[in-house]
């Protein structure tokens, strides 16, 4: 494929690749480039469409200055979104942490059948969430819920208790919880399982010599030492609960009326299926900060793991 | 502590462990387990409350199953989602694996603070891009056709790529190349010859995410693509099958299954190469 340089001409042709400050730029560019127009340039026509009044419908577009980001804030829609959003970011991803420490501790060492336990614990992180939520539409369905079946079954639920799931706003925000803890545990597991199995074990066997109990051995020595790891698994959590869309989008479509709508679905519900493109871009950006929090914070990581 | 307690006490831990296994297991596995049951039951069975629903009541059926595939769409959008996940995978390589190797060899101060900020374009979530994408994928017109996602998905699989592949090439010995730069090849003629040959693991791995990206995506299919038979599977089952009043929960279960479990075993054999890329150097 590539010809051995020969002199003349040859050599002259081939010796740009030799020279790595040209071959290095030369190989980054084209994925740079692609990723700036593809992730750069909807980013600015998202913050120019959000001062503007473009609609599906239309072609011309004129600049209304924060016409909109006024028409959002005043909306109690907008209010109640932001707050869902917040909720069930803040819940899912405190349940989250919790469980994914507790699995990721039980899942190190050997045993029997590992493979197909980290196969079924990954499934739902792997699998679509579109249609892990269509799952989860099934369980909780208003008439055949196997919840309200099995409760019923042993006890928990009178002759005349049938919780309607996605139809009443407190269930329905649980339900979503539930949902998003269920999807990103996975993710979150195999993240700290990585930070575990990276403690050295010498420091696990001094603990045991100097006879720490289970309980000490775990907050004063695992649980600092796997501290930095978990704070990655809680950004991507975040990131992913916060911006996600799917799970209320299968689940409620943000019913019932409005009341489990979260910002990106109401910016869907607003943008796309109701034709306001500058009403949707608008709200889609009140993601942008915790986005730009998170990124702020991955960066001090890389410095620092660049560092040591 | 005497040895006879210290064994009960790590008889209790091993124990305790088993059964926080086995309660995450049956948490997390349910929804597919109720999939795989609901799938193979009848209607008759399913649409009766009396009937305890953790069972087959009556003998299972293959009609849903069936149904899914002569009378829906699904092999269409299984089609459709191979066909753009195999140029999407083809764009990412072309654009990733070079990208990769130079940000894996370059050297100074900004080569890693470059990767980590590809790796970040990453996390810009579909729900900020989408509504600006909506308009730029009309006007370029390949609206409602699998094209714009074969345009659009690689915003996502490059980055992510780049980053996975990254990692990989930095474990692959410098030496190698200088020997073989000593020996009259260029540093491309290294990288095509020596590094690429001995990388296939990583391309490989960097070939399934990207599949895999592909077959999750939902917020961008379901924004561009308004007719049935241009949907992705991820897209087409949920939108699709629900539409109009009559649930086909059999059908629909059968779907969540079929396209969730081939890549979910594929997914399994890579996950720890995935964890490498996701950890951000935090681990070492």
């Amino acid at each position: 494929m590539i010809a051995l340089p020969a002199g003349g001409k040859g050599r002259a042709r081939w010796s740009f690749v030799d020279n790595e400050r040209r071959l290095w730029p030369a190989m980054l560019a084209p994925a740079i480039l692609y990723i700036a127009l593809l992730v750069g340039v909807p980013f600015v026509l998202s913050l120019f469409y959000s001062v503007s009044n473009a609609t599906v419908g239309s072609r011309s577009i004129q600049f209304v200055g924060l016409e909109n980001f006024r028409r959002i804030v005043e909306s109690g829609t907008f209010w109640l979104s932001l707050k869902n959003t917040v909720l069930i970011t803040v819940v899912s991803q405190f349940l989250v942490i919790v469980c994914a420490n507790i699995l990721a501790l039980a899942l190190t060492g050997e045993f029997r059948g590992k493979w197909l336990v980290r196969f079924l614990i990954l499934l739902p992180w792997v699998a679509p969430i579109s249609l892990g939520s269509i799952g989860w539409l099934w369980i909780f369905d208003s008439i055949y819920s196997v919840i309200n079946w099995t409760a019923r079954a042993v006890g928990l639920l009178g002759p005349h208790e049938w919780p309607i799931w996605l139809g009443e706003p407190t269930l329905a925000k649980t339900s979503i919880i539930i949902v998003n803890v269920w999807r990103i545990v996975p993710l979150a597991t195999v993240i700290i399982l990585a930070g575990l199995s990276s403690i050295p074990q010498d420091i696990h066997d001094a603990a045991q010599v100097d006879g720490a109990g289970f309980w000490r051995h775990y907050f004063e020595i695992t649980g600092p030492l796997i501290m930095p790891i978990t704070l990655v698994a809680l950004l991507f959590g975040i990131i992913f609960t916060f911006t996600d869309m799917i799970v209320v989008f299968v689940l409620t479509r943000g019913g019932p009326y409005d009341t489990t709508q979260v910002i990106a679905s109401w910016a869907y519900f607003t943008g796309i299926q109701g034709g306001d493109l500058a009403g949707g871009a608008a709200i889609s950006l009140f993601l942008f900060p915790v986005l730009a929090i998170v990124a702020v914070v991955f960066l001090l990581f890389a410095k620092r793991a660049e560092v040591t | 502590m005497t040895p006879a307690t210290a064994r009960a006490r790590r008889l209790a831990t091993r124990a305790g462990y088993g059964a926080i296994r086995v309660f995450f297991v049956v948490l997390l596995a349910f929804p597919f387990y109720w999939m795989l049951i609901t799938a193979f039951k009848t209607n008759k069975d399913l649409y009766n409350t009396a009937n305890n629903p953790y069972l087959f009541n009556a003998p299972p059926t293959l009609e849903h199953i069936i149904v899914l595939f002569r009378d829906t769409l699904f092999l269409q959008w299984l089609a459709n989602t191979a066909f753009v996940g195999v140029l999407v995978v083809a764009i990412t390589l072309v654009l990733a694996v070079p990208a990769g190797y130079a940000l894996a060899r370059m050297t100074g101060p900004w080569a890693q603070t470059l990767g980590v900020a590809i790796f970040l374009t990453y996390l810009v979530p579909p729900t900020i891009l989408f509504i600006p994408f909506s308009r730029i994928v009309a006007q370029l017109g390949v609206q409602d056709t699998l094209w714009s996602l074969v345009l659009v998905y690689p915003s996502f699989t490059v980055p992510f790529c780049t980053w996975l592949l990254m990692g990989f090439f930095k474990t692959i010995p410098r030496d190698l190349e200088d020997a073989a730069m000593i020996d009259g090849l260029s540093r491309l003629g290294a990288f095509l010859k020596v590094v690429m040959p001995i990388s296939l693991a990583g391309i490989l791995t960097a070939v399934i995410f990207t599949f895999t990206l592909v077959t999750q995506e939902f917020v961008y299919g379901v924004t561009f693509i308004t007719s049935s038979s241009s949907y992705t599977v991820s897209v087409g089952v949920p939108t699709f099958l629900v539409r109009g009043d009559v649930y086909f929960w059999g059908s629909m279960m059968a779907a969540c299954l079929i396209a969730s479990v081939p890549i979910a075993l594929i997914y399994n054999l890579f996950v720890d190469r995935f964890v490498a890329g996701f950890t951000v150097g935090a681990v070492k």
